[in-house]
């Protein structure tokens, strides 16, 4: 997988989830793991919403 | 069989994958829903969901799915008076206050120049906190007078919930807060939380450190209080040691984050999240 923002290779762990936040190693940019037609693709994250937290 | 659990987020960090592996773990069938594709109707149709556990990070979806989903007759973990209550630090004063818990010395007003009366009246510094939020954000300690004008002018320009002025006192206390999970009427681990370099606020969105804390019987008893005031089920309850009235519970968080303390004190909290909303499926 290629980081849009960079190009860099992004290689999601084996035990990837649908949804998760993985962070791009060599722009720090954060892509969500979305489900496409030939497994994970990356779709820009949003960033920290005003109303996250715990 | 479908375990009929379903744990509800809209993004997945460690603790949402750890609740998914601890559930496969024990062989039962978790339904990940995101929070973002669900939509419900609000009548008295039937759903597919039995028992929700709430991890969404989103305060509006956390709060509004919960409502919808208790409202359909769904078993959520932890309920909408929780939301509701945890959901904001004033509710959680109020309610910590009637049932005598101790808590630091707050005050509020509705305007700024009721707010500076305030902090003429009790003396500087105090903290300013939002009403909701997390993550220390928007969390100001007013050292005088110039400061606190600064950052209320400010806040006159927001959304409205920011006129709120909810001032607690600046306790004095080692540098270190209290992080406690609670999962029913058990703390099954705490953590002292310290400052990050140059912070004065604890937490580890801040670059806190966190150590393993001894849970004596009087840290339990105050945090089963806590958590029986805002009627939560798992909450992680976050206290001070003040140097004036001991411990103190200053905010009960109802999605609690709970990674730093399985890290620090290796206890299986997402398993014994699991088992608990197992147990309590209708």
């Amino acid at each position: 997988m290629k980081c849009k923002e960079c190009d860099a290779n992004i290689t999601p762990p084996k035990d990837s989830m649908e949804g998760e936040i993985i962070t791009c190693p060599d722009c720090g940019a954060s892509f969500e793991l979305v489900k496409g037609s030939t497994g994970f693709e990356l779709k820009p994250a949003q960033t920290v919403g005003e109303d996250w937290g715990q | 069989m479908s375990s009929g659990l379903s744990i509800l987020y809209d993004t997945i960090r460690w603790e949402e994958k750890a609740l998914f592996d601890a559930g496969k773990k024990k062989g039962s069938d978790i339904k990940m829903v995101d929070c973002k594709n669900l939509f419900l109707n609000l009548d008295k149709s039937k759903d597919s969901f039995e028992t929700v556990l709430q991890r969404c990070v989103s305060y509006y979806r956390s709060l509004h799915s919960t409502a919808a989903l208790e409202g359909k007759g769904v078993n959520v973990i932890n309920c909408l008076n929780t939301s509701i209550f945890a959901g904001n630090k004033l509710f959680t004063h109020m309610l910590l206050q009637k049932q005598g818990i101790p808590t630091p010395f707050s005050a509020v007003a509705f305007s700024e120049e009721a707010a500076l009366e305030i902090l003429e009246k009790n003396g500087y510094p105090m903290v300013l906190k939002p009403t909701v939020g997390s993550w220390g954000r928007m969390i100001a300690l007013l050292k005088d007078r110039d400061s606190a004008e600064g950052i209320m002018e400010s806040r006159e320009r927001m959304y409205p919930i920011y006129q709120v002025y909810y001032l607690e006192e600046f306790v004095q206390r080692p540098p270190r807060d209290i992080r406690a999970i609670m999962i029913g009427d058990k703390v099954v681990a705490a953590i002292y939380r310290y400052s990050g370099n140059g912070q004065w606020k604890t937490n580890m969105a801040l670059g806190g450190r966190a150590e393993v804390c001894k849970v004596t019987k009087e840290l339990e008893d105050i945090c089963i209080k806590a958590k029986n005031a805002v009627f939560g089920q798992i909450v992680g309850v976050d206290l001070m040691e003040s140097k004036e009235k001991g411990l103190v519970v200053h905010e009960v968080n109802n999605t609690t984050e709970y990674k730093n303390t399985v890290r620090v004190t290796e206890v299986d909290i997402p398993a014994m999240m699991i088992d608990y909303a197992l147990q309590s499926r209708k």
